[in-house]
């Protein structure tokens, strides 16, 4: 089954504020990690609001709005999606990669497969 | 059974539970940086056995700690340091009583203990996938130690009973120590050798998935899963050897079709009649990327990429209308060159008859008649019933279709070939 891994980013990504050597060290250590466990298939890191912008639609109406975002803590800093056995599994790979490269949070949530939209109505 | 050298950690409860995943995803690289550590398997295995255990001796009083895994490491980091102290302990004994040895240079313990991960993980799939073990024992040791399974698990992806694998691991061990097979990384000569031994463990591992040729279903997609994670980790270790690349392609992109190859009521649908929008959008763009990788490493001519390169020609069409036939001709034409087989053959009479017409196919499919090995293959009959069927010889294609019947053993597939027959026979009359 599939997890995708997305971490929450912190306030110096936010700010721009490019990873210092030994996080990027870290990153690629992680990512290096991942790939040699066999259940990375594919991840992408954001940059911050200030590049990016909000789509709103209330009562039909559509607002779009530019970054920056106010609460930086809650906004995605990136994903990866995990192949692995069970949620316990993916939890031990976002553990280890919050740890890592010092995430604060990183929630871990069942993909969505062909198999969950076949569900029998009975 | 309880083989106590057998690691397996039976959930009783949350501890056990969470131990079981723990082992799952740091046994394999804990056990392949041991053994470059202590040098020999069973001391690898007993020393992450030992960590693990000492595991369940101190988190229930001092709670599991945030970083388990990093407790593990360093844990059996410890215990491996420990163990080749006393090693050398006992050797310098051996020293005092035989002077006239040389002294050997004292190794720096960092060295030895903090390796390149990489290459360890390397040297134990090199290990587990040894030439001089059987395909069996390859396969059951690669899922245990490779990939972290548990002896239980690895005889329940292989519908095995579990001593009957735990003998088979047990026999291979010793086949391995008593060939004094150490930690090594094979020199570059037998490289390629090595590596092309893995790759046949692991495409076994997933055809053995892919087409079960036992059990009650004939996809046992556990399986196809463990060969997945094997090839991926494979490709991270070596990534850029052009026909391990090209093996992960091929298996991502036979995946990218397991779940549009099950019709509604379990039987087989083929490729040409599957559901497209089944297909698994992520595995066909990660195959193709591999495929594209191999192009910019210079390309290769090996028969996984050769494979790989036929997959994604189907991959690569929407619709089957779409699938470029004089590109998977000319593919299985090269693939029957390098690796010639008589499945090969037939596969290439097919695509030839998509790409050139009927009779260009029955010119390279009804020679494999002759071919001892053929002449029970239900399906060169079935494929020679319909290249006949389509260049007019509807008795023929009738009989042809009638003898597949009562060759396949597999209910679905009878009904068809039957009905195939029933409708030669009316355009026939």
């Amino acid at each position: 089954m599939r997890y995708m891994v997305m971490h929450y980013q912190t306030q110096e990504m936010e700010d721009g504020i490019p990873p210092s050597a030994e996080q990027q060290a870290a990153i690629g250590e992680y990512m290096q990690e991942a790939a040699m466990s066999g259940v990375l298939l594919a991840g992408e890191g954001v940059a911050s609001s200030s590049q990016g912008a909000r789509v709103e639609v209330n009562d039909g109406k559509v607002r779009v709005i530019d970054g920056p975002f106010a609460e930086a803590k809650e906004l995605i800093g990136g994903f990866a999606i995990l192949e692995v056995d069970s949620l316990a599994e993916a939890v031990e790979h976002a553990r280890k990669f919050a740890l890592l490269v010092g995430s604060e949070r990183v929630d871990v949530r069942r993909v969505i497969e062909f198999e969950d939209l076949q569900q029998d109505p009975q | 059974m309880n083989d106590q050298s057998e690691t397996s950690f039976r959930p009783r409860d949350e501890l056990d539970q969470r131990l079981a995943t723990l082992w799952r995803v740091e046994s394999p690289r804990m056990i392949a940086r041991l053994m470059r550590q202590l040098g020999d398997l069973d001391s690898a295995e007993e020393i992450a056995q030992d960590a693990f255990m000492a595991a369940i001796e101190k988190w229930p009083q001092d709670g599991v700690p945030d970083n388990p895994a990093a407790w593990l490491n360093t844990t059996a980091r410890y215990l491996a340091v420990d163990r080749i102290r006393r090693r050398d302990t006992q050797r310098g004994k051996y020293h005092l009583l035989a002077a006239s040895q040389p002294q050997v240079t004292q190794p720096n313990l960092d060295e030895i203990v903090d390796g390149d991960l990489a290459n360890d993980l390397l040297g134990l799939i090199f290990m587990a996938c040894h030439p001089i073990l059987s395909p069996d024992a390859r396969s059951a040791l690669t899922l245990k130690l490779v990939c972290g399974l548990s002896t239980d698990d690895v005889a329940r992806a292989f519908l095995t009973p579990t001593s009957t694998i735990a003998q088979r691991i047990v026999r291979a061990k010793r086949t391995l120590a008593a060939a004094k097979v150490r930690f090594d990384l094979p020199p570059e000569s037998e490289r390629a050798a090595r590596l092309d031994a893995v790759r046949e463990v692991i495409y076994l591992v997933f055809n053995e998935g892919y087409a079960a040729t036992s059990g009650e279903h004939w996809i046992r997609s556990d399986l196809c899963a463990e060969a997945l994670r094997l090839g991926r980790m494979l490709a991270a270790l070596v990534p850029s050897d052009t026909e391990t690349l090209g093996l992960l392609a091929l298996i991502e992109l036979q995946a990218s079709r397991l779940r549009a190859r099950i019709g509604s009521d379990g039987e087989p649908v083929l490729l040409l009649d599957q559901d497209r929008s089944r297909w698994d959008r992520l595995l066909i763009r990660r195959g193709l990327a591999n495929i594209d990788r191999i192009e910019q490493l210079g390309g290769t001519v090996g028969p996984y990429a050769l494979q790989a390169a036929i997959a994604a020609c189907h991959a690569r069409a929407t619709v089957a209308e779409d699938t470029d036939w004089m590109r998977i001709t000319a593919l299985y034409d090269g693939l029957a060159r390098i690796s010639p087989s008589p499945v090969v053959e037939l596969n290439r009479g097919v695509a030839t008859a998509q790409a050139f017409g009927p009779e260009a196919g029955l010119e390279i499919v009804m020679p494999l008649f002759d071919v001892p090995s053929m002449r029970d293959y239900h399906l060169l009959y079935a494929v020679a019933g319909d290249l006949l069927c389509r260049s007019g010889a509807h008795e023929q294609a009738r009989e042809h279709f009638l003898r597949a019947a009562t060759m396949t053993r597999n209910n679905v597939e009878r009904a068809t070939m039957q009905n195939r027959a029933a409708q030669c026979a009316g355009r026939h009359s």
